[in-house]
């Protein structure tokens, strides 16, 4: 009986994505370049970075997403530390091994580009949340600003830009945030170095090694 | 002779009428007022400069940063259950609150969902987490009135709270209680009854502050129709929790969106006021209080058996794949949004803080405001410095 009614919840929120997404890309026509739909989680769709700005005017005026969540920017490279946990190689460590250049691979309704924009509004009458993400062109790192439909954007567009040095056309001013003026360099990028990791490494590889009793049967004896 | 030098005392006092004129014009045009970084109503270290036309603000900046910790990088060379320390202090007044979210976002990823019993001391921490907050804010607000009793009253029932939390978890601020699947450990025996006393306990402190500051005439003053926020407006800034709804919105996470924690299996209200100023931004939260209390009070009486951990590999791997879960955190919404490339590590976390969005309505907020009003502003919105620099 509760399997049923679960069941039937999850197909109703999934149907009320599917008529949101279908209206979206009825309505934004060629702006809209891709999306991806998890069913009863969350909907994601990517516009192209010229239709970015005028993505929001459409979303709060048509769509009445009056909620504005979050802006921020996700980059793709693959880091060049060889940081990761489970990585085979440490550049840190040693530097000698150089990590093969791993090709970049952008996440769910795919991407072109090292550095996407990820955004989230929210509507407050189908109570249903929306991902707009956006490719930002490699030469002119430019996208256009949110700030004049969601004014609450120009904050996150000032973290954004600072961080990923990503540059909002038409954004009123975009001054450092939290980085004193003569920082040189934008931290969230992954070719940006995290120093502390510089100065003393982490031995991360030893937290994670299995129990020797039971993962590895060799070791017990 | 009298004739004489009675006109020349009035020209003696027009001319300091005058000069004084001046003078004020001078130095009240464009005058700074720098508030902070070290002034208690920021909780934390921020900056607000000021540009004054008289005693009104005609211009406000918030700076920070003073206290950035770069969260969103060191996450991404943290394993996952590492994360959940560091996430501990973004809001350091509701430290298990900040976990929950982080977690649930790894689960939805993991496909993993907690056992029955997991869910209800997530959901009976998470509360006790809002109440020990949320009172701390009414004495508090006190204190930026002028009013300096009620803060003793809040630190010493926020004491009590606090002991539960510490009983169960083990740690007052920084509880690193959660689990991707389940929570460490069960609670402590006779635990129920004692948090049931604690309970009791804050509803007193309620009827307390409604009585020591929401039936006080001053309080009243100093707070209706200051700081009023239009609904539209804060929703376009992003405002969240009690902060939107004392604009009418009636809008709240936990009923919405309960992904992962058991609120709907408890008979409760949203609160919300339709002024939008700083009195409705404080009553909704003490309405908020009391209204935990109960969900908490109704929670202890349904905890099911069962295990508090579903079956999870030892090694964590998050399989690829990107998911965004929020939750409403005592200050508002709080989300993140997690890129994960199936390693040990996450690539990449967006920390969705609530402070973050409440505090950058302030520039336009503090327009037009008076300077004593300022601080009943920022005391109204109620935000941890720590949960705007992440």
């Amino acid at each position: 009986m509760t399997d049923t009614t679960e069941v039937q919840e999850e197909a109703q929120v999934d149907e009320a994505r599917e008529a949101l997404l279908e209206a979206i890309t009825a309505e934004l026509g060629d702006a809209l370049v891709d999306s991806h739909l998890q069913p009863g989680q969350d909907l994601w769709i990517r516009v192209s970075s010229d239709s970015f700005g005028d993505t929001a005017d459409y979303l709060r005026e048509r769509q009445r997403f009056r909620f504005f969540d979050y802006l921020s920017a996700i980059d793709w490279l693959p880091s060049p530390f060889g940081r990761s946990l489970d990585a085979n190689v440490d550049n840190i460590l040693n530097p000698s091994d150089a990590a093969e250049p791993v090709a970049m691979e952008q996440g769910v309704a795919g991407g072109e580009t090292r550095f996407q924009i990820i955004a989230r509004v929210y509507s407050l009458t189908t109570h249903l949340g929306l991902h707009v993400k956006a490719d930002v062109p490699d030469d002119t790192m430019t996208v256009g600003t949110w700030t004049g439909v969601y004014p609450g954007a120009e904050w996150h567009e000032r973290e954004t830009h600072e961080m990923f040095g990503i540059n909002f056309a038409q954004h009123p001013g975009l001054r450092p945030l939290y980085l004193p003026g003569a920082f040189e360099g934008h931290p969230l990028r992954k070719d940006f170095p995290l120093l502390a990791r510089l100065v003393k490494p982490w031995p991360g590889i030893v937290d994670v090694e299995p129990m020797p009793t039971q993962d590895n049967p060799e070791d017990a004896a | 002779m009298t004739a004489i030098s009675d006109r020349r005392q009035m020209a003696y006092v027009a001319a300091q009428a005058a000069d004084a004129r001046v003078n004020v014009e001078l130095e009240a045009e464009g005058m700074t007022l720098n508030i902070g970084p070290q002034h208690p109503a920021t909780h934390g270290t921020l900056r607000i400069v000021a540009r004054l036309d008289g005693e009104q603000v005609i211009e406000a900046e918030p700076i920070m940063g003073y206290m950035h910790r770069g969260y969103e990088k060191l996450t991404e060379v943290r394993t996952y259950p590492q994360v959940t320390t560091l996430v501990n202090r973004i809001d350091w007044l509701g430290s298990f609150c900040n976990e929950v979210p982080f977690i649930l976002a790894a689960e939805q990823l993991m496909e993993i969902e907690a056992p029955p019993r997991a869910q209800h001391i997530r959901t009976i921490l998470f509360e006790l987490g809002r109440i020990a907050h949320v009172s701390l804010f009414l004495g508090d607000l006190g204190v930026q009135l002028g009013a300096v009793t009620p803060v003793f009253y809040a630190f010493r029932d926020r004491e009590h709270v606090l002991n539960q939390i510490e009983a169960a978890t083990g740690g007052r601020f920084h509880p690193n209680f959660d689990r991707i699947g389940g929570v460490k450990d069960d609670l402590p025996a006779g635990w129920i009854a004692e948090t049931r006393q604690v309970l009791q306990k804050l509803r007193e402190f309620c009827d307390l502050i409604d009585g020591l500051l929401f039936g006080n005439e001053i309080f009243e003053a100093r707070t209706r129709g200051i700081g009023v926020i239009p609904a539209d407006v804060g929703l376009s800034y992003g405002l969240s929790g009690a902060n939107i709804r004392a604009s009418g919105v009636d809008w709240d996470l936990r009923r919405d969106a309960p992904n992962g924690l058991v609120y709907d299996k408890v008979d409760w209200k949203v609160w919300t006021h339709p002024d939008g100023d700083a009195y409705a931004r404080s009553w909704v939260r003490l309405q908020e209080v009391r209204e935990s209390c109960d969900i908490v009070e109704q929670l202890l009486d349904t905890m099911p058996p069962g295990p508090i951990m579903a079956k999870v590999p030892r090694i964590i791997k998050v399989p690829e794949g990107e998911a965004y879960v929020a939750t409403e955190n005592p200050l508002g919404e709080m989300g993140y949004y997690i890129v994960s490339k199936g390693g040990l590590e996450p690539f990449r976390v967006k920390i969705r803080s609530a402070s973050f969005n409440n505090m950058s309505i302030t520039p336009w907020l503090l327009q037009g405001a008076y300077v004593p009003d300022v601080i009943t502003i920022l005391a109204s919105l109620y935000f941890i410095l720590g949960d705007i620099d992440r």
